[in-house]
């Protein structure tokens, strides 16, 4: 996957576990718990998402890579680069 | 080989089924009982639909509100708000002798109302409201959780009628503790009544248990109805699986219970006694009246009403009797603000619910069990008229349910309806793969107990405490 999928793919998950919140105006660079009410559990649906749909393991030490947009594509594209878009 | 085995198909174990079965968990869930839903269930009888606990899902919070335990459970299980479409109550009210607070969906009712009854605790009243810990503080580690509720509200409540009038609907709605309560449980209480408030589906509780079954069924996972546990087997520090009553055995990696914490121990093959003395002590019996015309038609509008006959607020187990019967609630469930298209229940309905001793109700011979229905049913109604219109000569049809019924829904100790008062906040069993939800646990309610079930699964069940790994392993 290119970093761009892999943010769409963020956004599809963000849409899943929070239907409520305007993804179009996210800004990658911000944190998302400013930008969207996201909490403990919320974050933990994250990582779950990506196992789930993409078998990725994210170990808890590195959780605080999924701050922003900007940060979690950054961490995820060497473990996602050869994951062939569906 | 299952990844997790759920022991009792109420609201929590449901949730918790469901969180498990999202992330590829293979998952039973196991329920003695023939119906699901515990506590919260509901029966057929006569060609009428009853509810068994459901008065009010507490916790109310408009569609799209991000915060909350409604919306984090309609987030977690991904459902959509409509899935339930709730309808807020009408308004609720406390009744004690010579003065009634009324209260709804916003507190600002409720304050307005004690600024004009109690003038000299509105002020203690904004300051208690203020230092109310957070859902996010509750997980029983801050200092003040098992404070005594009483002692925080003789600080802050000048008035000591205005104390108990504050207390009764919140020990009524979620207390498992006989005569005081924890502070961080009256901060859940006070949370889930006065601040989110009640709301109801006009389905009534099937509503909710239909859609959680139909999401955990299609996500793969398996409901078996009639298997109750009859023991859990343990070699060392672990469970390896379970014994059904017919003898069929079941491997798990991991067991996480919705049978309260001693019904759990007791089943642990590896404890050969149970301390009964901690499980809980309160029971209720429910009288039940169909009645042929809309309550409001003849004058009474209240969702709730939470009735005590003397100034101060007895709520422990009764000492004489079945039931005491000086306080009680009553619940119209007609009273909902439904939607003008989905209209409104065909009967009348008032439910009274009154505290009950289990031990006497499951002494009873069976002829005088049947009899004593009939006149606590009989002293319960008399009770409560004095706090709301007579409505006697309306009624069609009665049901009573008992602490018999209660105990035979959830194989409660006691049939508890709240559990045990001492709580297990964590989850955490004396075994390093048996974990807890549900009432025991420590949230109570629908909403309380759902939430429950989803974050114990989370805590313990999605990710492996060495943090090598999450969810299912092979």
């Amino acid at each position: 996957m290119t970093p761009a999928e892999i943010r769409e793919e963020i956004i599809d998950i963000l849409g899943d576990i929070a239907p409520d919140e305007n993804l179009d105006e996210l800004v990658d660079e911000k944190n998302f718990r400013e930008q969207l009410e996201l909490d403990s559990m919320d974050f933990l649906d994250i990582v779950m998402e990506l196992r789930k749909r993409h078998r990725v393991q994210i170990p808890e030490e590195d959780y605080g890579n999924l701050a922003s947009m900007k940060t979690t594509v950054d961490y995820l594209e060497p473990k996602m680069r050869d994951i062939i878009k569906a | 080989m299952y990844d997790t085995i759920i022991i009792g198909a109420g609201m929590s174990g449901l949730a918790a089924g469901i969180r498990l079965a999202h992330f590829d968990q293979r998952v039973c869930i196991l329920e003695r009982h023939y119906t699901i839903g515990g506590l919260n269930s509901f029966y057929r009888l006569g060609g009428r639909d009853y509810d068994v606990g459901l008065h009010a899902m507490t916790n109310f919070a408009r569609p799209g509100t991000k915060r909350g335990p409604l919306a984090k459970l309609i987030r977690q299980l991904r459902f959509r708000w409509e899935d339930f479409k709730l309808a807020e109550q009408i308004g609720s009210s406390i009744r004690f002798p010579g003065v009634s607070l009324d209260f709804g969906n916003d507190i600002e009712l409720l304050e307005s109302e004690i600024a004009t009854h109690f003038p000299a605790s509105i002020d203690g009243f904004y300051r208690l409201r203020q230092s109310l810990l957070d859902y996010d503080d509750l997980d029983g580690d801050d200092p003040n959780f098992c404070r005594s509720a009483r002692s925080v509200l003789n600080e802050a409540i000048p008035d000591p009628l205005l104390r108990e009038m504050l207390l009764c609907p919140l020990m009524w709605y979620g207390n498992a503790r006989q005569d005081d309560m924890d502070f961080g449980q009256f901060c859940i209480m006070f949370r889930a009544c006065y601040l989110e408030g009640f709301a109801r589906p006009l389905k009534g509780v099937r509503v909710i248990l239909k859609n959680l079954v139909r999401k955990f069924r299609g996500l793969g996972g398996e409901l078996k109805l009639r298997s109750g546990v009859a023991r859990i087997h343990v070699e060392g520090q672990r469970a390896v699986g379970v014994v059904l009553d017919d003898g069929t055995e079941l491997c798990g990696r991991r067991i996480l219970s919705s049978a309260g914490s001693i019904e759990t121990m007791r089943m642990c093959d590896d404890i050969t006694e149970v301390d009964t003395a901690r499980a809980g002590q309160l029971s209720f019996i429910e009288s039940i009246s169909i009645l042929d015309r809309q309550p409001r038609e003849f004058g009474f509008d209240r969702t709730i009403v939470f009735y005590n006959d003397c100034e101060s607020f007895h709520w422990r187990k009764p000492e004489v009797g079945l039931c005491d019967t000086r306080t009680g609630v009553i619940c119209s469930p007609n009273n909902y603000r439904y939607d003008a298209q989905d209209g409104q229940l065909a009967d009348g309905v008032i439910r009274i619910t009154t505290l009950a001793d289990h031990d006497r109700w499951c002494q009873l011979p069976d002829l005088k069990y049947q009899a004593e229905k009939v006149a606590q049913y009989e002293a319960s109604v008399e009770s409560a008229v004095r706090y709301m219109p007579d409505f006697r000569r309306y009624t069609i049809d009665t049901d009573v349910f008992t602490p018999k019924t209660i105990r035979r829904f959830t194989w409660h100790d006691n049939g508890a309806v709240y559990g045990a008062p001492d709580k297990h906040w964590d989850g955490k069993t004396h075994l390093d793969n048996v974990f807890l939800c549900g009432t025991d646990q420590g949230f109570v309610g629908i909403v309380g107990a759902i939430v429950s079930g989803i974050s114990i699964a989370n805590r313990h069940c999605l990710t492996d405490a060495n943090g090598t790994g999450i969810g299912p392993q092979g």
